[in-house]
């Protein structure tokens, strides 16, 4: 384990050194960042969609028979924000994306693919990872504010919809205004970026170490994705204390 | 593999007291033999005596637990030194990328390196592929390519390098005998032409007695002969006359 962690903190410097390339390596980070935007943009709708709906249901009925129907959109709001946007995006892209590119690269390394560029002294670094990890970095954010929206718009129209609730839109969003603030967002935003290099780091070396044949490229598939969703959690801890003591 | 690209003439080789373990078992048992420039080296011998991790220490891919290797004199363990050298792998599965089409795949080294505008690429491309006989499989996917196809694009790849030593790793194993006559005849039109030292490991005797400057027979992580290909055929050890004549007989008497 701790020798995984070890190769995963180099990888993670050796792609920071390459950085100065991104801009040669533009092309794939395109293809990357669109991939990745292509495979999980519906799915971030429905998600976040539905999880925004249902903290508004679990929560609404019981807020508004206590005389707190005005905190229904601050509850929903901060709590997308700050928590389920980011870790349930996180979790979602660690299982489609981050397993689709522990697969790619572990194929290419299977079937020598990787060696083959090693020879040709161009470095999987620069080639394979650079562009995922970039794409991944700038993917994740992007759907997690989209996601944070979404989620939004899910309470606010099960708020309405919803007899025990009944909250119309315009006063959710306002009350939502009045308890969310710029930071909150933010908090959620940042701690998506990290989970991103998280779930591109972990995804990558997990692919760079596959050994055997399409079996080790399954068992490092199933490895990255649920090793990536135990760090996921980890840190969003860790994330969260951090946070906790600059907003204070 | 550095930006010399009109320097053509091969490197010697010199591997000296080569070992290597992978756990306990002891793959390569101190190995030591030298090509010259400009030579067609064969290392035959059966499955799993260690010719392909050879070859993978001559690249770079792999790191000796003893000895040495020398390009023209100088250590690869030395930083740079592999840079310094154009050295290309023909990998025994072609290792073709598959997510990128065959004149792509052929560009790869120049496209990345920066070497040359696009268009001069796409005319080396041409010009390579021409060479192995596949003009207009640019467009192409490797998945849409045969076996002996995807082998020849690799030796495109390689080519475009402008090797000074290249190492073939199974040339002609899953090939029909016409395509494996094609791939031997490239090897030695590339002899002819850019006078690369190319090290091949196989253990097709038909290849290795028809391409061979000299041959090394490897035994269990040793070398057990080394020579012209007359002489090792005329070497008496029972375990090199055994590889070399092994045949297949009819057991008529099982028949009947």
């Amino acid at each position: 384990m701790f020798q995984n962690i070890g190769e995963m903190v180099l990888l993670f410097w050796r792609t920071l050194l390459a950085l100065p390339l991104t801009w040669r390596q533009r092309q794939k980070v395109f293809d990357q960042f669109f991939e990745i935007g292509n495979a999980s943009l519906l799915m971030v709708c429905v998600l976040s969609f539905f999880i925004g709906g249902v903290l508004a249901l679990q929560t609404g009925p019981v807020l508004v028979e206590n005389g707190l129907a005005s905190t229904v959109g601050g509850l929903v709001g901060i709590s997308m924000a700050k928590e389920l946007a980011p870790v349930m995006m996180a979790i979602l892209i660690a299982g489609r994306v981050g397993s689709a590119m522990t697969a790619e690269i572990g194929s290419m390394q299977v079937y020598q693919e990787i060696d083959a560029l090693r020879t040709m002294n161009i470095s999987p670094v620069h080639y394979l990872v650079l562009p995922r990890l970039i794409a991944i970095a700038v993917a994740l954010p992007m759907l997690v504010m989209f996601a944070i929206l979404v989620g939004w718009l899910g309470g606010a129209l099960v708020s309405f919809a919803n007899e025990r609730i009944y909250i119309p839109i315009e006063v959710f969003f306002a009350n939502l205004r009045d308890m969310v603030e710029l930071d909150d967002v933010a908090n959620g935003v940042f701690k998506s970026f990290c989970f991103a290099l998280i779930i591109g780091v972990v995804s990558c070396h997990q692919g760079l170490v596959t050994i055997g044949g399409p079996r080790g490229i399954g068992r490092s598939v199933t490895k990255a994705v649920v090793n990536s969703i135990v760090l996921i959690v980890i840190f969003d801890y860790i994330l969260t204390n951090i946070l906790m003591v600059f907003n204070s | 593999m550095s930006v010399q690209q009109n320097h053509q003439d091969g490197v010697t080789v010199e591997v000296r007291g080569l070992r290597k373990h992978f756990g306990r078992h002891e793959v390569l048992r101190g190995i030591d033999f030298a090509i010259n420039p400009g030579e067609i080296f064969v290392i035959m011998g059966p499955s799993g005596s260690g010719k392909s991790v050879l070859l993978k220490h001559i690249v770079g891919l792999e790191r000796p637990d003893e000895g040495d290797i020398l390009l023209s004199g100088e250590s690869i363990q030395a930083p740079e030194v592999l840079g310094k050298y154009r050295v290309a792998f023909v990998f025994q599965s072609g290792a073709l990328l598959n997510s990128l089409t065959v004149g792509e795949n052929v560009g790869l080294y120049l496209t990345e390196h920066r070497l040359k505008p696009p268009e001069e690429i796409a005319r080396i491309v041409t010009e390579k592929l021409e060479v192995v006989g596949l003009k207009g499989t640019e467009r192409k996917m490797p998945n849409e390519l045969s076996g002996g196809m995807k082998k020849r694009v690799a030796i495109a790849r390689a080519l475009v390098i402008e090797p000074q030593l290249i190492l073939y790793d199974e040339p002609t194993s899953e090939l029909d005998p016409l395509s494996a006559v094609v791939i031997g005849e490239e090897i030695l039109n590339l002899k002819e032409r850019i006078h690369v030292t190319s090290l091949v490991v196989s253990h097709d005797r038909d290849l290795a007695f028809g391409v061979a400057d000299r041959i090394a027979v490897i035994h269990e992580g040793r070398i057990v002969a080394i020579g012209t290909p007359e002489e090792v055929k005329r070497r008496p050890e029972p375990i090199i006359q055994r590889f070399l004549n092994a045949d297949f007989k009819t057991n008529n008497s099982s028949r009947l």
